[in-house]
């Protein structure tokens, strides 16, 4: 991003941003903030830094857009820069500060309108500007060929297969009931994940498939504040759904893709009614319907014995309205279950949102240190297991779990379920059926 | 003297009363048209049931989270609203006025009660000038405007206050009270202070936004 503040600044392309997004929300809650500062108890970026008042949320949007709209986008790279710590640095939008605030006063928005402002003039951190440059060669944020994806399931498909008979991985199957979208971080660096989906949807006999475009469910996109690129990427995902004539696109266990499929991306898309225009399921809410419906059971015996405790990811619990269906589907899994508190829809952020985690070193620092609240909760709760069905939060928890030692495990809903179903016998591979 | 006070409960007193009206039905029609352009994501998702609670429950004393964790605060932020609301619609005298200007008038409240309020009212209103110059994440929000619209809703309250005790000189004191009271009227459809209407609105969206799409309650 360095090289970039030598430009001068398109106040004109500003303007034209602000005034787009100057509707009657926006203006309401600029003008009707009482500077009350209920607000500030509820982030945990204030909560961690020393209760340092510039950490409260309310100055956020006041340092950064508020002053953009004050100087009618009469900004220079200075104050450019500062917005860009601010809002990429000091807030993951969760949205947590949202239920705080007397007027309701959707913070997190307006934050998001502020990098959008910053990102139209190249203001962005470089590891979104990285996964920027992927998502429109490839159309995934790893820049992953579609022959490679292709060779990564069915290597998959192979190797679980051993495990699994009568394991598939469909590709481009029309008119299933679900296309299962992933995390292209899934298929680059943890492919199992892919088999372990693989094997849930075998024994719960789903009719699923996977997609040759359009698979990749993230958004970074949308945090970088480039809504025109993350429009397309959701698009993509759409499309490929409505043309394989799917009933369902299911979301892998990552919160901010299904923020964006199943909430922000038909407006960053441009569809009308706010709707996806395919339905959108979280696999929390999936892998729970199976467990209630009996379509896969547990091994009692084979049940989490430890400490457990569930994370709830801000964009499936508090942005995605999964907060039950996480917990009765822990209930299934664990038999020593322990809530953090605060919890469900008031839980908060990990740390590693928004972004934070693909904004990379140059953020460690102040996500370690807004992190400390996580690391705090999980500690009280003396779990040894933490459930994080979101790799964002998967991801911030094991650095948390290094930096302050917290001794725990950190898993994802697919690797209990896979470690403790009950697999039927006619999907159990014949002992010494080896045919290699 | 008497001429001044003789406009300002006359000619003054409409003019106020209008343009506060006035003022908060132009900007809601004004917001509302925007909206209908710019914010169709409030629309898209609209739930009455959501929206209601979101307001009710902040309508409430200690009626949300964030208020529980603070309940000194809410107390206070409670009583300055009840009083600034409740002692200039129901005061005896204002009645009577509001009967010879308007022709019509609400019920009132003793004049004791009226003190009680009043005195009320300006305890929560040195509480929460204070907690403005006091708190950090306050403060470091607060401009001489916040100040200066804190002060213009206690001005009528202290002189009025002074005026009906006969502390000082009762015509200034009276002026003072009308002149102050009739600003604040035309300042808050222009102001934050035009929340008293903007807060259902404000509510409301979010009501949906996190209860009719998410089933999340923001309080
Ligand atoms: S959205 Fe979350 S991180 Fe951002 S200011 Fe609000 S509470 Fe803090
Ligand atoms: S709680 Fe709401 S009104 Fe109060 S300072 Fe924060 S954003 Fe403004």
């Amino acid at each position: 991003m360095n090289d970039v503040l030598e430009k001068p600044v398109d106040t004109h392309k500003i303007r034209e941003i602000l005034n787009a997004n100057d509707g009657a929300r926006i203006k309401t809650w600029l003008s009707i903030c009482s500077r009350c500062g209920l607000c500030a108890e509820s982030c945990f970026f204030y909560l961690t830094n020393n209760r340092d008042p510039r950490f409260s949320p309310a100055y956020k949007f006041k340092s950064t857009l508020a002053e953009m709209y004050r100087r009618k986008g009469n900004v220079d790279r200075d104050f450019l820069r500062k917005c860009y710590d601010i809002i990429w640095g000091e807030c993951t939008t969760c949205r947590r500060c949202s239920m705080y605030c007397p007027f309701g006063i959707d913070i997190a928005t307006m934050i998001s309108t502020a990098r959008t402002v910053c990102q139209s003039q190249g203001v962005v951190p470089d590891g979104l500007e990285r996964t920027s440059v992927n998502y429109r060669e490839t159309g995934n944020q790893m820049g992953m060929s579609t022959d490679d994806f292709l060779d990564t399931c069915s290597w998959m498909e192979e190797e679980t297969g051993e495990e699994l008979t009568g394991l598939t991985i469909p590709i481009d199957k029309k008119g299933a009931k679900y296309m299962y979208c992933l995390n292209a971080r899934e298929p680059m660096y943890y492919p199992q994940d892919i088999g372990m989906a693989a094997k849930i949807f075998t024994v719960a006999e789903e009719d699923w498939t996977m997609s040759s475009t359009g698979w990749e469910a993230t958004n970074l996109a949308m945090y970088a504040g480039d809504r025109a690129l993350a429009g397309q990427v959701v698009k993509n995902m759409y499309e490929k759904a409505v043309e394989l004539g799917v009933q369902n696109i299911a979301i892998t266990e990552c919160g901010h893709a299904f923020r964006s499929a199943a909430f922000e991306g038909p407006y960053f898309a441009g569809y009308a009614g706010g709707k996806p225009p395919v339905a959108v399921v979280h696999s929390v809410q999936l892998f729970y319907e199976y467990l209630r419906d009996g379509r896969i059971k547990i091994d009692p015996d084979k049940m989490l014995t430890e400490p457990v405790t569930y994370q709830d990811p801000c964009n499936v619990s508090r942005n995605g309205g999964l907060w039950e269906e996480g917990r009765k589907l822990t209930a299934f899994l664990a038999k020593d279950f322990r809530e953090m508190t605060p919890n469900r829809e008031h839980n908060h952020c990990c740390g590693g949102g928004g972004g934070f985690i693909p904004m990379g070193p140059e953020f460690k620092k102040r996500r370690m240190i807004s992190g400390r609240l996580k690391a705090d909760q999980i500690r009280a709760t003396g779990a040894k297991i933490v459930i994080a069905p979101c790799h964002n939060c998967y991801d911030q928890i094991n650095d948390l779990n290094k930096e302050y030692n917290l001794g725990v495990k950190v898993l994802s809903f697919k690797e209990i379920i896979c470690e403790t179903m009950i697999v039927p016998d006619k999907f159990k591979p014949v002992e010494g059926d080896d045919e290699e | 003297m008497d001429d001044l006070y003789a406009f300002l409960i006359g000619p003054a007193l409409w003019v106020a009363f209008i343009v506060f009206l006035g003022g908060l039905c132009l900007r809601v029609a004004f917001l509302y048209g925007l909206s209908k352009d710019r914010d169709k994501v409030i629309y898209n998702h609209a739930d009455m049931s959501w929206g209601v609670r979101s307001i009710f429950h902040w309508l409430i004393p200690w009626g949300s989270v964030s208020m529980r964790n603070q309940p000194v605060f809410t107390l206070m932020f409670f009583l300055f609203h009840i009083c600034l609301f409740a002692v200039p619609l129901f005061l005896l005298a204002h009645n009577m006025m509001w009967q010879e200007a308007f022709g019509i008038s609400l019920p009132s409240m003793s004049d004791g009660t009226a003190d009680i309020l009043t005195i009320v009212f300006l305890v929560s209103f040195v509480f929460l000038l204070a907690r403005r110059m006091v708190r950090p994440e306050v403060r470091i929000l607060t401009t001489a405007w916040d100040y200066t619209l804190l002060l213009l809703t206690g001005i009528p309250f202290v002189t009025g206050f002074l005026a009906y005790h006969q502390v000082g000189d009762y015509k200034t004191l009276l002026i003072l009270h009308i002149l102050f009271a009739e600003l604040l009227l035309i300042v808050i459809p222009f102001s934050k202070l035009a929340h008293i209407i903007l807060f259902f609105f404000s509510r409301a969206f979010i009501g949906f936004e996190f209860g009719g799409r998410r089933g999340a309650r923001t309080w």
